[in-house]
């Protein structure tokens, strides 16, 4: 064999491994919302299914999650992407030999564990709050202040890092061309340097959104009576998840997807016009329709097209498509399943007691309890259930609706975990 | 006629911590003026120009517009514009839109920007051109772009700092005509900043020549070229050759230099050192290239140098014959090419003529480095 064609095929390997480890759990995921079992599986697949989308929207502690979650997010981006901007500003304003200090100091947040400015704003804030004598309820100890205050502390410099690289290109004497054609400073600053500072702005703005979105640490000591998504979330695992979780990462996945789509698609148009520009004068570029060419470039994109409209399609169909048929028919097969296995249980033990008779002449008529002990708690120590693979115990249960049966018992259910291996 | 408005520096003192950048300037400009700052890198130019905008405070001294004090004003406030060393466009706004944003600034409506970034458009010669980018234009053109945005603020004196010095030669002498040809056609002032005596030179009405801060020598072209006041303006401006020596005679506005290596020889004195220089002191002469002429060998006398030719260079207009000199500087001579033969000297030694007032003396100064 050939060594460079190993070393090809090992690059191929190593990179399929490499992404399945990347996204793999997202795909299993997101694959599981769409599965009509009580926990999250995709194995066995039994019934597609979008019903645990509409029991995310009917959750009521997972939408008030969001929605603080959203105010939350909103406000940290002010907060943080203005407190980024004047300090980013200021940076460029200090006195030099302060520079590298200062630059330390307003860094230092991002070093500092979460959890530590989560408790120190806590506090800070009460103190501030005693001081002025005012109740356990004022807007000081509100949640959403606290939270965004306290999240603001430290994406506040992440921010500053992202506006300070553009501010590095910024040439200085622009401001002073605005100024000395008679702009104020008000003005050189509004129609010069924030134009210039917009496309930093608004990463450092979405950065701030999805850091404040996904905070945990911090958030946990300030949310106070405003639990944002993730400490709803972290709260729900206690009490089981079900896939209705796994439909809202599905949902974030996509619209991430998309965004990112939108805007890649959006740089390649602008390269291209920029492109076009150069050799054409502006009155030929109106009329053409630059669109497709970021296509023809990237195959990953189409690849992510390809998707995008697949899981439109899908969900699409899914609106005219019931599921109900399918999920009685896996409770009707489930609960025929169960009866053949009692029945054969009946019929095993009526054998032996007819053997055990035939030799013992009756003597102990009594048999292990293990066929009556169908119920799912009980039978997770049963030996018996390790070895079928294909129906368990906790589902066997015929119970009526199949969203509800499940979470309780099966977080801790040993088989649940296997059966998602396979 | 003095249209325009004058810019006066009175003892103009410009210090960053110690360093001091500009020393006691004192300049008159006249309303209208072409005006221009000639001097070497880090001389002070830019720094004076900040002060006169306003985005510098003097330390010391008054910078005057039209004869009033500009103390306490800012550069938003000042009649000037500036025309930056990088020019400065703002490179997210299409040229039309940089053109007026001065009317922007005072609310003016998008349609009579529009007309009149036309009309300027028009007058820089790139008409149709304002819906570019900044970044899609040339060089040459953006530099045209940024003039007619300071026009377009209709200032009263104009700056430009070293606008051409970015700009290719065929460019730049293209440019020095048309510059020169806008600042007669609005009448305004300019101030012009250079270290290249060519455009100084083709340019401006008055020069002021500086050196580290300080200005050596202030006005027209012709003057600056043939009646340098400092060894400085001498060796600066344009090429010049040198002879040190000690003044042994004064005769009226002319004196005798007794040179290190040249023997005794004479010149007129600078019209800025006559009466100063006296007998003894140290001085230096300068004669240009195109004054000196070849002589028959071994001719005498106090306007005669005999030298040893180390190499010549055929120019194709000139025909430069390079001798030994003072200091390690050579003396250069450049003969005029109207289509006579020239010998090759090189090795040789040959004399050398000049007219007593093509040769100037100047006190011993600080020369110019190349
Ligand atoms: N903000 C400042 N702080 C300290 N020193 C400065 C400052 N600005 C200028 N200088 C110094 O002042 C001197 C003159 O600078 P200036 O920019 O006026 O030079 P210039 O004549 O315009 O040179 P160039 O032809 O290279 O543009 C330089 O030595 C420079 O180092
Ligand atoms: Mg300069």
């Amino acid at each position: 064999m050939n060594p460079d064609k190993i070393i090809r095929y090992s690059i191929w390997i190593y990179l399929a491994i490499f992404f399945a480890y990347l996204l793999g759990p997202l795909i299993i995921m997101s694959a599981t919302a769409f599965n009509s079992p009580g926990f999250p599986r995709m194995t066995p697949w039994e019934c597609l299914t979008f019903d645990w989308f509409g029991a995310l929207f009917r959750d009521e502690r997972i939408l008030n999650g969001i929605w603080n979650s959203v105010l939350v997010g909103i406000g940290t981006v002010i907060m943080s992407v203005s407190m980024g901007l004047a300090g980013a500003l200021m940076l460029t304003q200090i006195w030099p030999k302060l520079r590298a200090t200062y630059y330390t100091i307003i860094i230092a947040p991002i070093l500092i564990p979460g959890v530590v400015l989560g408790i120190s704003t806590l506090v800070f804030w009460d103190r501030i709050n005693r001081m002025l004598g005012l109740g356990a309820d004022s807007f000081l100890s509100n949640g959403l202040f606290l939270t965004i205050i306290g999240q603001s502390t430290f994406i506040a410099s992440y921010c500053m890092l992202v506006l300070v690289a553009r501010l590095q290109r910024y040439d200085m004497t622009l401001t002073e061309a605005a100024l000395d054609l008679g702009a104020t400073h008000a003005q050189a600053f509004r129609k010069v340097l924030m134009p210039f500072m917009f496309p930093a702005i608004a990463s450092a703005g979405v950065l701030a959104f999805l850091a404040s979105f996904e905070n945990y640490n911090t958030t946990t000591f300030t949310f106070g009576e405003y639990p944002t998504l993730t400490i709803e979330l972290a709260q729900k695992v206690r009490y089981g998840i079900t896939p209705a979780i796994s439909a809202l990462a599905f949902m974030i996945v996509a619209l991430t997807v998309f965004f990112a789509l939108v805007n890649e698609a959006n740089i390649k148009r602008k390269a291209l016009i920029a492109e076009a520009r150069k050799d054409a004068t502006v009155g030929e570029l109106a009329g053409k329709v630059e669109v497709p060419g970021f296509l023809s470039r990237n195959p990953a994109a189409i690849a992510l097209i390809v998707l995008l409209i697949g899981t439109a399609t899908v969900v699409g169909s899914a609106m005219a498509y019931s599921p109900d048929q399918c999920i009685a028919g896996v409770q009707e097969q489930k609960r025929l399943e169960t009866e053949r296995r009692i029945q054969e249980l009946r019929d095993q033990r009526a054998k032996d007691a007819a053997e055990k008779s035939q030799q013992e002449g009756g003597a102990e008529t009594q048999s292990t309890p293990k066929p009556s002990n169908n119920s799912g708690f009980g039978s997770v120590f049963a030996p018996g259930t390790l070895e079928g693979s294909d129906s368990d115990a906790g589902d066997a249960a015929p119970t009526d609706s199949g969203g509800n049966n499940s979470g309780f018992g099966n977080v801790f259910d040993p088989n649940a975990l296997q059966n998602d291996d396979n | 006629m003095s249209a325009g408005v004058g810019v006066d520096l009175e003892n103009l003192w410009i210090r960053f911590g110690d360093f001091v950048a500009v020393r006691d300037a004192n300049v008159n400009i006249k309303g209208g003026d072409f005006f221009s700052f000639l001097g070497p890198s880090g001389c002070g130019k830019t720094t004076i120009l900040r002060a006169v905008s306003g985005f510098l405070d003097p330390s010391e001294g008054n910078v005057l517009i039209g004869g009033n004090n500009m103390q306490g004003i800012g550069p938003n406030k000042r009649p000037t514009a500036l025309i930056f060393q990088n020019l400065a466009l703002f490179p997210l706004m299409k040229v039309w839109e940089n053109i007026t944003f001065s009317m922007e600034i005072q609310g003016a409506s998008a349609r009579e920007r529009r007309k009149r970034a036309d009309e300027l458009l028009d007058m820089i010669a790139l008409p149709g051109q304002g819906d570019k980018l900044p970044s899609e234009l040339s060089g040459g053109q953006k530099q045209r772009v940024a003039i007619a945005r300071a026009l377009c603020a209709e200032p009263d004196v104009l700056l430009l700092d070293e606008p051409l010095s970015a700009l290719d030669l065929k460019l730049r002498q293209h440019m020095r005509t048309e510059l020169r040809e806008i600042q007669q056609r609005v009448g305004i002032t300019f101030i012009y900043i250079t270290h290249d005596q060519g455009e100084a030179l083709t340019m401006s009405d008055d020069i002021a020549v500086m050196r580290a801060g300080v200005i050596d020598q202030i006005g027209d072209g012709k003057t600056i070229y043939n009646d340098p006041s400092t060894a400085f303006a001498a060796s600066f401006v344009g090429e010049n050759n040198v002879f040190r020596g000690k003044v042994s005679k004064i005769i009226g506005n002319e004196a005798l230099i007794s040179t290190n290596r040249s023997g005794e020889l004479h010149a007129r004195i600078s019209t800025a050192n006559q009466g100063k220089l006296q007998v003894g002191d140290d001085a230096m002469m300068f004669i240009r290239p195109e004054a000196l002429s070849l002589a028959p060998t071994g001719t005498q006398g106090d306007h005669y140098v005999t030298a040893q030719v180390n190499h010549e260079e055929f120019e194709g207009n000139t025909y430069n014959i390079f001798t030994e000199g003072d200091g390690g500087k050579e003396i250069k001579i450049s003969i005029p090419n109207l289509g006579q033969s020239f010998d090759d000297h090189t090795g040789q030694p040959i004399t050398l003529e000049y007219d007593v007032s093509n040769a100037v003396v100047v006190p011993a100064g600080e020369l110019a480095s190349e």
